[in-house]
């Protein structure tokens, strides 16, 4: 019987092997391959593509965008959606599911259709973002939000939102109310417990969340399109340009496997970050 | 628990507002009577939705989409349960490593994946056909399908099995009579949650399709690409009817914080 469990997994793991491994090792194996015009693929070995992405200012600037974009909607995600968390647990049923449905619920809706809906409110000067804001006496001219950068934050940040409130509730529920009572009992302000008990509590799941947040946001691909339009590229958007316009495959192939390389030392890197810090804390 | 304050839910009403507007905008725009992009106040039609009918390819695209998730995540539920039944049942070498690798598609970034499966079919002569987008599609559902398969194959009680198999019953028979009725609900919404996945997907599929092959959400991506109308606006509303129509449907059949924080609660 001690096969069992690898006859039982064998039929998956033949899909896997062929349909996620050979094709990456393929992908990566594609970004050491030469390109021209008229000569298409050349399957050599050279790394001219590897020098150009990383050499070339033109590469560095839209990484940099791609990780600044990310970086911002992880904030904005985790200022607007860990508050929200806590509120939503505090409700009473049946307002409570009832929410937790209304905000979780965007995630299955189409990430095209989403995003069409922020660009139907940014919409050029006219837009209803830019309406509200002037009303309400926040700005006196309209901001530009389509084609731009903070216009791509903000539907990010809208589209990704479920995944950090997720991350805060589901830490939110590990918690113990006593502890707040306790706390409120020996004469703590609402906003001594809030820092002083909840948060040092949710801080995993904030992070946790961060983590998820950070890396869709660097590799979105629909949203960072349909908003930027056809110049304000990112990473994802920059490759899909190689690979069905310019059709430089190797090319493209080079900033999808950077990209991959990258989002894999963040992820791993800020996942060993919080589990020693918590280690420290819990252990 | 005390009760949230008056600035808790001025914080909340915004909250919820910015994240219903884009998807309330998208339904309102929809109804408008003008050949362009207008906010409907007094008069409201439906012209753009009896629009659709006279574009084919939204249509058929739909087809493709419903039937390339139902085949996609029900090929996924199929591999998952013997893999699911391993991982839950067994300490093997081995085991960590490979629920890692059945998870990765979580992991590794959708533009990563449609360029590599890219490559990978236009290789192996499948590019561009509806086999490829199946396989592909297997692939990225496959880890939603194996969570849920697992957590009700991890709940299994497994005295029940052994009471079938004191009783006389053969291992066949205890598969198909105990085993696989007992993970019948977590199957279902495995399947559920692959199939939403699979018929949102779009990312990973932009590479992949060609015309003729593409998705519902591929069609209305290149569509937004070239221009936005009313008529992608009224497309667009049809999908959140039925998405949140099914949402309703997923949340009193399982519960939706069930599924969805199954999801959030190891990492995604």
């Amino acid at each position: 019987m001690r096969a069992a469990p690898y006859l039982l997994s064998l039929p998956a793991l033949l899909l896997f092997a062929g349909v996620v491994i050979v094709p990456l090792v393929m992908t990566v194996l594609l970004s050491f391959h030469d390109w021209g015009q008229y000569k298409g693929i050349e399957p050599v070995f050279i790394l001219k593509n590897w020098q150009e992405v990383l050499t070339d200012s033109y590469f560095h600037e839209m990484f940099w965008r791609t990780f600044r974009i990310a970086f911002f909607v992880t904030l904005l995600a985790a200022v607007l959606g860990a508050p929200e968390a806590y509120i939503l647990n505090r409700m009473k049923s049946p307002w409570r599911g009832l929410f937790l449905l209304v905000i979780l619920g965007p995630l299955l809706i189409s990430v095209v259709a989403r995003t069409l809906g922020w660009a139907l409110l940014f919409g050029g000067n006219s837009g209803l973002v830019n309406k509200a804001l002037i009303s309400t006496g926040l700005i006196s001219t309209p901001l530009p939000f389509m084609f731009t950068e903070t216009g791509m934050v903000v539907a990010l940040a809208h589209v990704l939102m479920p995944y950090m409130v997720l991350a805060v509730w589901a830490a939110l529920q590990r918690l113990d109310p006593q502890i707040e009572n306790a706390a409120v009992a020996l004469g703590a302000g609402p906003f001594t417990v809030l820092r002083r008990i909840v948060l040092p509590q949710v801080m995993p799941g904030i992070l946790s969340g961060a983590i998820i947040v950070f890396a869709l946001a660097a590799s979105a691909f629909a949203t960072p399109a349909i908003i930027g339009g056809r110049r304000l590229k990112v990473a994802s958007t920059l490759a899909y340009d190689e690979f069905l316009n310019t059709l430089n495959w190797p090319l493209g192939a080079a900033v999808a496997v950077l990209l991959l390389f990258a989002l894999i030392a963040v992820v791993v890197g800020a996942s060993r970050l919080v589990e020693r810090r918590y280690a420290q804390v819990f252990g | 628990m005390s009760r949230n304050g008056p600035l808790a839910l001025v914080f909340h009403t915004l909250f919820v507002t910015f994240m219903l507007a884009p998807i309330l905008v998208v339904c309102w725009v929809a109804f408008t009577p003008e050949g362009f992009l207008s906010f409907p106040t007094d008069r409201w039609s439906l012209r753009w939705f009896y629009a659709i009918a006279r574009y084919p390819e939204f249509i058929s695209a739909f087809w493709r989409s419903l039937w390339l998730g139902a085949l996609s995540s029900a090929i996924a539920v199929a591999f998952s349960v013997p893999a699911a039944l391993a991982i839950a049942r067994y300490r093997f070498r081995g085991r960590e490593a490979i629920t890692a690798l059945f998870m990765s598609p979580l992991m590794i970034p959708h533009v990563v994946l449609g360029i590599a499966f890219l490559r990978f079919f236009t290789e192996i002569g499948l590019g561009g056909t509806f086999v490829g987008l199946v396989l592909a599609h297997i692939v990225i559902v496959l880890p939603f399908a194996l969570r849920l398969t697992l957590a009700s194959a991890v709940g299994l009680d497994r005295a029940i099995e052994h009471a079938a198999v004191s009783l006389g019953a053969s291992e066949w028979t205890v598969l198909k009579r105990i085993t696989l009725p007992l993970v019948l609900p977590g199957l279902a919404s495995g399947w559920a949650l692959a199939f939403i996945n699979s018929f949102d997907e779009v990312t990973m599929t932009v590479f992949i399709a060609a015309p003729g092959t593409e998705t519902l959400p591929v069609r209305m991506f290149l569509y937004i690409q070239d221009n936005i109308d009313p008529l992608v606006t009224s497309v667009s509303a049809c999908v959140i009817v039925i998405t949140v129509a099914a949402l309703v449907v997923m949340d009193r059949a399982y519960g939706l914080e069930r599924l969805l924080v199954g999801k959030g609660a190891d990492g995604r």
